[in-house]
């Protein structure tokens, strides 16, 4: 069925990390030569959209910035997000059925705490665009539960990081098995925080998974529980480094494939990510993407190397994925009971984190505190390190949105306790009120 | 002196010109079987034979291509398609007549698939039968690489009339727009020919061999010779006859909006600085969107003849004209009537005026006198509307870089240039609702005849050097010649420069109107691994539309 399928494009043409880096400034433009050359905006049913700008607010209801917005973010990374949050404007006040936020720089490794740039990302876009819609649309357009598809080839350990605690935000990642790729996470028994257990799911594919694995596991896993979670929204984080001309992953994926994902998983909302073969593969993935969403005929998508041989997948890596779906059920279909396995009862829940910034060269340590809570995602505090630096801690507080009263009362005694003579800066993030202070 | 001729569809007008002045001017009756007959009688109205050998150049601006195209009296057209995969067949233009064969080119001009000769001799073969002649053939990304429209092309040429290659008509990427244009070259081919034809023989009667142009939807001229291979070009010229009459009032030194009051229809474009502003990918006529280049015009319904009523209490004006107006004894009340009513215009009988006003005011609850002030509240206000959301629409329009996105250029007109019937009536109170400057030009009754008349010729060409692969591309010429080693940006702009300076002097281009500019340059880097291996250069080069210098001075600039 056509549907009316919003666009918004930024290539950034005049943006890159380094000159030879794989983020750089042509990274789309063999995409829009396709793009313009398949007419695709002449589509009577397709629209594109000039983006907005990102304000310090809608970052600011995600990260915290240390030291602050302007010494991290460049502008590129105001309008890849503002971009994203133009696709959810579109889609929310229905201008448009569905929307795709072709922009970059990327965000999937973005995480809650941000020293630099880590796995080429800044801030993280799904995040800010989630907290956007809740924060403009949560209660006029009864959007409470969203679910995150990050199709990414690597691990989307970013967003895992903002919504481990968030029984609110399902996120589900299928990428290269970390034991084979950056940022080496993502394994199936990371399942979430203990008032959000299960609500984080990862689905980790052997290399050269062909188009049928990736297929399997939509259809056999993602789907059927995408179901059982009945979200109010759903959202593509799109990577394109799953193809097989991709130069920095190992995976079989196909442009057609990718269609044919989109076509199934009929997100509200895609927003580009990775994608590094740029003459390759990402033309055809993109011109797939927008005719799938757009419920039009992708069925003559194809790249002109296509090997249709090379697409016999390995009988392991089948079954591989069929023991993947086994244990994935078990674990979402008894996640209450797997929970107090994992989190034994007791008030708060601690983690000690040890992140590494591989594009901005950062070594950051955290330690993490929630508040175990049956009544909302938990209050968290953070303290983190940039070991790089010779300075003591931030302190940052965390309350979620929907927060319980138990919960706000603790978290604000812990900012007002946390003293700057202990911690550098000190940060409190306020969903529910839309508030964000330092000290 | 100068000649403009605009042959409209029930008038012909002409003007001579001379420094930028109107000497005469004429309006004639439009004789649609005899279009030489038409333009001689335009020509002999405000010319005298000793005009005519002081002549510099004459114009011709004519709806007829646009006709054809409109009341489908098109010629059968071989349409050979090299798609390749991508959309799919049955979303592209015209795909129930094309005849989709093998053969396609990536987006960097590389082959990805041969054209099998085999295939096209059999098609060349079923045409024959049918008596085709007019042939289109197109690829995916021909602009990059021609040499699969080409080969198709010689495999036709003994048996064709004419075979169009996509890649001639523009540089621009477009696949279905790039079907739908060489379609539409071919299938007015036989038309225009025959009109360049009787042009040729206007010019013998006349005893002169002084430059014969016509006008294309651009608003730029071609000599009618050159003309011959571009007919397609030439539709839609309308509209930017008009702006090209509007531009010697237009300001260079600001923005300004241009408004054409028409009986049925407004017609609004826009001028940053001075220039025009062209349809962002190319003009649409009726169901085919083309990659011609031509003026951004937006059109409302609503003119000094437009059907005024009242329908539950609400008062209506347009879309419909059901005639003139009243005070013209023409069928129903019309905003006309209301600005005679006001004591605006001082034309036609003004008893009818009343009469027809005081018919909608007796529907509209007020006197006469206030419902002629609502009906002409309504309009202007209808009008600056549309002229506002123009504006909005232009400056809403994508960029794709981040210097573009922070310090791009917004629109911001301060002129309103107003013309058409009505302009001397409505031009102060729409001035005011847009917070504009009106200006209402003389003489602008014949205003697409005197554009056309000063419009110089425009031409562009789109250049693409791969420093890697050591090839560059002039995609209208279906050019791909090796480049040496160190070859820069600028070696590729001049390269370019001298190219349309050629293709210019061929389509009857001025020496004095030879003024080139890089329209777009953008350089990016081709990697291999994590090395830097060569450099992708775009460019495109233009004479934009503008005021001929043979026109001689304009009145504002
Ligand atoms: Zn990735
Ligand atoms: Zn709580």
């Amino acid at each position: 069925m056509k549907k009316k399928t919003g666009l918004v494009f930024f290539p950034a043409f005049d943006y890159a990390i380094s000159p030879t880096h794989p983020e750089r400034e042509e990274r789309l433009l063999y995409t829009q030569d396709q793009v313009n050359e398949e007419g695709l905006l002449d589509f009577d049913n397709i629209f594109e959209f000039k983006p907005d700008l990102c304000t310090p607010e809608d970052i600011n209801r995600v990260h915290f910035c240390v030291p602050g917005i302007d010494e991290l973010v460049h502008a590129s990374h105001l309008i890849s997000v503002g971009g994203t949050l133009t696709a959810a404007d579109k889609v929310m006040t229905k201008e448009v059925d569905n929307a795709f936020a072709l922009v970059r720089p990327c965000g999937h490794h973005s995480m809650r705490v941000v020293h630099g740039t880590r796995g080429f990302c800044t801030l993280n876009m799904e995040a800010i665009m989630v907290e956007y819609i809740r924060e403009k649309y949560g209660e006029s357009h009864g959007i409470k539960k969203i679910a995150i598809v990050d199709t990414d080839c690597h691990h989307g350990d970013g967003s895992q990081d903002i919504f481990w605690h968030d029984p609110n935000t399902l996120f589900i990642s299928m990428h290269q098995d970390g034991r084979t790729l950056y940022p080496g996470s993502g394994f199936p028994d990371e399942l979430g925080g203990p008032n959000a257990f299960g609500t984080t799911i990862n689905l980790p594919m052997p290399p050269n998974t062909c188009e049928e694995g990736f297929l399997y596991v939509l259809d056999e896993i993602v789907m059927p529980i995408l179901a059982d979670f009945k979200p109010d929204l759903i959202i593509n984080s799109a990577g394109q480094d799953n193809h097989y001309s991709d130069p920095i992953t190992n995976m079989k994926f196909t442009a057609h494939g990718y269609a044919v994902l989109n076509d199934r998983l009929k997100p509200d909302i895609a927003v580009l990510e990775g994608g590094y073969s740029i003459e390759s593969a990402l033309p055809y993935i993109n011109t797939g993407i927008i005719l799938a969403m757009a419920g039009r005929d992708y069925s003559q998508i194809r790249e002109p190397d296509y090997d249709a041989e090379d697409q016999i997948q390995d009988p392991r890596i089948t079954d591989y994925l069929k023991r993947l779906k086994e244990v994935t059920f078990n674990h979402w279909e008894n996640r209450e009971a797997l929970r107090s396995q994992v989190y034994p009862d007791q008030s708060f829940h601690t983690r000690e984190n040890s992140i590494y910034y591989d594009t901005a060269g950062i070594r950051e340590s955290q330690v993490e505190t929630v508040r175990t809570c049956s009544d909302c995602g938990g209050a968290v505090t953070i303290e983190s390190r940039n070991e790089s630096r010779p300075k003591r801690p931030i302190f940052a507080v965390q309350i979620p949105r929907f927060c319980c009263d138990a919960c706000r009362d603790w978290a604000e005694e812990q900012y007002a306790a946390a003293d700057k003579y202990t911690y550098e800066q000190v940060f409190l993030q306020d969903k529910d009120n839309d508030l964000y202070l330092e000290k | 002196m100068i000649l403009g001729i605009d042959v409209g569809g029930t008038h012909t007008d002409s003007v001579l010109m001379q420094n930028g002045k109107i000497l005469r001017k004429s309006k004639v009756m439009t004789d649609k079987s005899d279009l030489l007959k038409s333009v001689m009688n335009a020509t002999q109205a405000v010319t005298t034979p000793e005009d005519i050998k002081q002549l510099r150049r004459i114009v011709l601006s004519t709806t007829m291509t646009t006709n054809a195209v409109a009341q489908h009296q098109l010629d059968p057209v071989g349409l050979i398609v090299m798609s390749g995969p991508g959309v799919a067949h049955g979303e592209l233009p015209l795909h129930d007549q094309a005849k989709f064969v093998k053969g396609y080119m990536n987006h960097r001009g590389v082959e990805a698939e041969g054209v099998d000769e085999d295939e096209i001799l059999a098609l060349k073969q079923e045409f024959a039968k049918q008596g085709v002649k007019h042939f289109g053939v197109v690829g995916k990304f021909s602009t990059r690489s021609p040499a699969h429209e080409k080969a198709v092309q010689a495999l036709l040429d003994d048996h064709a009339g004419h075979v169009t290659m996509g890649h001639q008509l523009s540089g621009e990427l477009s696949f279905p727009r790039r079907i739908s244009t060489a379609y539409l070259n071919e299938a007015v081919w036989r038309l225009h020919s025959q009109m360049a034809d009787q042009l040729q023989s206007y010019l013998k009667q006349l005893g002169t061999a002084v430059p014969l142009y016509i006008l294309k939807a651009d608003g730029g001229t071609i000599d009618v010779e050159a003309s011959r291979h571009y007919p397609v070009q030439t539709i839609l010229s309308g509209p930017a006859a008009t702006i090209m009459g509007v531009l010697p009032y237009v300001p260079t030194s600001h923005d300004s909006v241009s408004i054409d009051v028409g009986g049925t229809t407004t017609d609004i474009a826009l001028f940053a600085d001075g220039a025009p502003l062209l349809e962002p990918k190319g003009v649409q006529i009726e169901e085919h969107k083309t990659l011609i280049r031509g003026l951004l015009t937006h059109s409302i319904a609503i003119g000094g003849d437009s059907h005024v009523r009242v329908e539950n209490g609400q008062l209506l004006i347009g879309p419909e004209r059901k005639g003139s107006a009243m005070a013209f004894d023409g069928p129903v009340p019309t905003p006309t009537d209301a600005m005679i009513v006001l004591g605006l215009a001082n034309i036609g009988n003004k008893e009818k005026a009343i009469a027809a006003i005081e018919s909608v005011a007796r529907d509209f609850g007020k006197t006469t006198e206030e419902t002629a002030q609502a009906i002409m509240d309504l309009a202007c206000e209808t009008i600056a509307a549309k002229v506002r959301s123009m504006i909005a629409e232009v400056n809403a329009k994508p960029v794709y870089t981040i210097h573009e996105m922070l310090e791009g250029k917004v629109l911001g007109p301060s002129d309103a240039i107003v013309v058409g019937g009505p302009a001397p009536y409505m031009a102060a109170q729409i001035g005011k609702l847009l917070k504009m400057n009106p200006i209402v030009p003389g003489d602008s009754d014949v205003i697409n005849a005197s554009g056309a008349a000063m419009a110089r010729t425009t031409v562009e060409l789109t250049l693409m050097a791969d420093t890697e692969e050591r090839l560059m591309s002039v995609a209208e010429e279906g050019v791909l010649t090796d480049i040496p080693r160190g070859f820069t940006m600028d070696d590729l702009i001049e390269i370019g420069r001298e190219k349309l300076e050629n293709v210019a002097r061929i389509a009857g281009a001025p020496e004095e109107d030879i003024e080139i500019e890089v329209a777009d340059s953008q350089s990016f880097n081709v990697i291999r691994g994590t090395a830097t291996t060569g450099k992708n250069f775009r460019v495109r080069l233009q004479i934009k539309p503008g005021l001929s210098k043979q026109a001689g001075k304009h009145a504002a600039n």
